[in-house]
């Protein structure tokens, strides 16, 4: 056995900017997720105050649409995603009972691919303007703006969305052969499944994303003529890739938090969950339908009625697998010993919102109402109640869930339980008399209205809601701060958790369980506490433990894409160039040098599992 | 054993490109990612579908395209991905000279198949069919420049492979390198020959 591996402990800042550890990797995708949120929510409230009163004339024109588009998409690629990761990169391997994911240095990749890429984006607003051809960058829109606007978006979100891709495979790879023993695809816990299937998504649509924003780039930068009808172009193209993976992109959103809710409920309910394998099979077919309902996004382009048809029935049929998964929540509670906890709260919140939402997602799917519907106030009422109320409602729930196990710290209750009702009634504010707004037709993307035209009210009373939001989340940032400055550790188990997460001591050692543990049932920790043992049987003995070395290159090699995406930016070859060879040599260095990792000794890991550590 | 170690014949497994946990890995791993892959060439080929008659007052496909050159080409590339079987095979018996034979005739095999194709854009250019002359031509050089950008990756990739193990024989780190580069070679293969159908082929004839 190699005894002279050579292994650096690296502290503070190099150690968060090489580290290869999941968990590490996890909470970085969750403060870079959640400064992106910030930002976002910062936009949204921006918008809402110039809705707040008609004619208004604080940001208007050219600013409200950068605005409207850059909330989009921070949202949705720099916060929503990146929070997700943060979840599956901290609690998926401890659910599977892995060392660590399958891949730790694509890992890293992953995370500052998305880091460098959001930053590039959000530059934007420094450099010349950002983007604002909405988050769907439509063609020509996308295509005639003259500002750099539109290219801080394609490579932004190229460079990001590499990230993700990486992301997507790790996690498949990691689900599929790093279970523990005992741990078979029906026995694991809901939030794991769910990552299963949203990186299969992953898998099967960013690529076609990855094209569209190769063909827009080509536009812009190259003078391609893709979506030029005066070069024989056709901008359908755009609408038709952006959409097929745009639809599988709301899956990829909302199926984690489905996974979450999952959880939590079960948890919270002390009961196991209601139809778990109707639970996974909804997970997939809802994934699986999620390929076949694009076109609902194109109804009014004129793909005639049969298309139209094929596509409203699937859509529609979505809604089935997603009812079954409502109903066996409900279940789940019905005759559980329910304990309200924050997490709780926004669980049991998030099922009558995403119902609304869903109601009004199976309204849409009809191709003669949605004339009346599309491009309304209605669409932006709809979408928000399935994300927020839904994807947000979920995430602020694993939050305040898993805090404890990501943070050593939990998160004050009572502060809690302000964030909940301040953020929820607020959404609802907000949104709700947005269907409204849109039923008496007042247009999205719009950023002013008249007075007089029935629209003053609701417009009003949104801005309150909006701002109620803004509060919800502040108080939240107060709770974390005072969570921070103290220094007290929980104990290890302070829900009564059920999965194998809970299993361990905190902190979480970094090599997570000391002996890997066998897994004798669904809820595997629940499983050993009922039959009196407490804690996991391990599934081997105390040995030595392969862990992979940290790196910086993962961190130079999304500089790269970043200085790269520079040069495509500005037409400037020389910079391209520079960031693009810093990637090949970045990629050549890690090929040509060799880097087994090293290992823990079995005296340190007897060591730890004697303090307590492990 | 060390994953670093030179093999044996007498410890040599069956399978040294799984016979790791990261092999494993890598493996599956990198079968998913020619998945996302499939999706990447699916939906240029889709663009590709939609704007192919769009040449505008520019020279058609059926003019442009000579089928003799694609076709020798196409044998380049089909001769390539049978020699990386021929590579794959002696891994599986630890022969790691015949290995990197086999590895370097497909090399080659790919350069040459990269040659033709620059000589062919170059000619494409002559005539007036252009990155920009019209939708045509975006989509055309998009979806077979990408193909050619994985051909050439893939050279850059077992040029490296091949020089930074020359000495090493074969070891449990770098069997499952090997294997992958395989797969990948075949995918782009695989590629080329939807592209010879579906661009020059259909071309040619509607």
């Amino acid at each position: 056995m190699a005894t002279h591996e050579s292994h650096k402990k690296r502290s503070g800042l190099m150690d968060w900017l090489t580290t290869v550890d999941h968990k590490k990797i996890g909470i970085l995708y969750l403060l870079a997720g959640g400064f992106f949120f910030l930002i976002g929510g910062l936009e949204a409230i921006l918008m809402r105050i110039q809705l707040m009163e008609p004619d208004s004339k604080i940001f208007t024109g050219e600013l409200y649409n950068q605005l409207l588009t850059m909330h989009g998409t921070t949202m949705i690629f720099l916060a929503a995603m990146p929070i997700i990761f943060g979840f599956m990169n901290a609690i998926v391997p401890l659910q599977l009972g892995a060392r660590d994911v399958a891949f730790p240095y694509v890992n890293a990749v992953g995370f500052w691919l998305f880091f460098f890429g959001g930053l590039l984006l959000n530059l934007s607003w420094f450099l010349g303007g950002a983007p604002e051809a909405g988050w769907t960058a439509y063609a020509p829109l996308s295509t005639v703006a003259e500002d750099t606007g539109v290219d801080f978006y394609v490579l932004g979100l190229q460079i990001a969305g590499a990230g993700t891709l990486a992301g997507g495979i790790n996690f498949l790879v990691t689900i599929i052969n790093m279970r523990a023993p005992g741990m078979t695809f029906m026995r694991m816990p809901l939030f794991t499944w769910a990552s299963f299937v949203t990186s299969g998504l992953i898998l099967f649509a960013f690529p076609a994303l990855t094209v569209g924003f190769f063909l827009l780039m080509f536009e812009r930068v190259f003078d391609a003529n893709f979506f030029n009808p005066d070069m024989g172009g056709n901008i359908l193209i755009w609408e038709h890739i952006f959409w097929i993976f745009g639809h599988p992109e709301v899956y990829i959103l909302i199926l984690p938090a489905f996974g979450i809710i999952s959880e939590v409920v079960s948890t919270f309910s002390n009961k196991r969950l209601f139809g778990y394998s109707a639970m996974v099979f909804a997970t997939v077919l809802i994934g699986f339908l999620g390929f076949m309902v694009w076109v609902h996004h194109m109804f009014t382009v004129g793909l005639g009625p049969v298309a139209n048809s094929i596509f409203a029935v699937a859509t529609m049929a979505i809604a089935i697998p997603t009812g079954v998964k409502i109903f066996n929540w409900i279940f789940t509670m019905w005759g559980g010993q329910i304990r309200f906890s924050t997490a709780m709260l926004f669980a049991v919140g998030f099922i009558p919102t995403f119902v609304m939402g869903g109601v009004t997602g199976v309204m849409l799917s009809v191709p003669a109402a949605d004339y009346q519907y599309h491009d309304s106030y209605f669409v932006v009422a709809h979408f928000h109640y399935v994300i927020v109320g839904g994807l947000i409602l979920g995430l602020f729930s694993g939050l305040y869930y898993w805090y404890p196990r990501m943070f050593n710290r939990v998160l004050n209750e009572t502060l809690g339980k302000w964030n909940f009702w301040l953020f929820f009634i607020g959404f609802h504010l907000t949104f709700f008399p947005q269907h409204w707004l849109g039923l008496m037709g007042m247009p999205r993307r719009v950023y002013t209205y008249m007075s007089g035209q029935e629209l003053d009210g609701a417009n009003f009373v949104s801005t309150i809601g909006a701002i109620l939001m803004g509060a919800g989340t502040i108080v939240l940032l107060i709770n974390i701060v005072i969570s921070a400055s103290s220094k007290y550790a929980t104990t290890k188990d302070p829900w009564d958790g059920r999965t194998l997460e809970w299993a361990m001591p905190v902190p979480t050692p970094e090599y997570n369980f000391a002996q890997t543990p066998l897994v004798r049932g669904l809820d595997a920790l629940y499983v050993e506490k009922t039959a009196g043992n407490g804690e996991m049987t391990p599934a081997e003995p105390v040995g030595e433990i392969h862990m992979p070395n940290g790196s910086i290159l993962p961190f130079i090699l999304s500089l790269g894409m970043f200085i790269a995406g520079f040069g495509f930016i500005y037409a400037n070859w020389i910079v391209a160039g520079a960031g693009l060879g810093l990637v090949l040599i970045t990629m050549f260095l890690r090929s040509v040098i060799d880097d087994h990792g090293y290992h823990i000794h079995k005296e340190e890991v007897e060591a730890d599992i004697k303090g307590g550590r492990a | 054993m060390n994953a670093g170690e030179r093999l044996t014949d007498a410890n040599f497994p069956a399978h040294p490109e799984k016979a790791t946990l990261e092999g494993k890995n890598k493996f599956l791993g990198f079968w998913l990612f020619l998945g996302g892959e499939t999706v990447l060439f699916a939906t240029l080929f889709g663009t590709y579908l939609g704007l192919r008659n769009m040449h505008l007052d520019g020279p058609s496909g059926e003019e442009l395209f000579s089928l003799p050159l694609v076709f020798l080409a196409t044998m380049l590339l089909l001769t390539s991905s049978l020699t990386s079987v021929y590579a794959v095979l002696s891994l599986k018996q630890n022969k790691v000279r015949s290995l990197q034979g086999w590895f370097l005739v497909t090399l080659l095999l790919g350069l040459g198949f990269l040659g033709l194709e620059i000589y062919e854009f170059v000619h494409y250019v002559h005539e007036g069919h252009t990155f920009t002359s019209s939708a045509f031509g975006s989509a055309f050089y998009s979806l077979v420049g990408f193909h050619g950008a994985h051909v050439l990756f893939g050279v850059l990739w077992i040029t490296t492979l091949l020089a930074r193990n020359w000495n090493r024989g074969i070891t449990l780190s770098n069997a499952p390198k090997y294997y992958l580069f395989a797969l990948y070679w075949h995918f782009v293969d695989v590629v080329w020959v939807f592209i010879f159908t579906v661009v020059y082929l259909m071309g040619k004839v509607g």
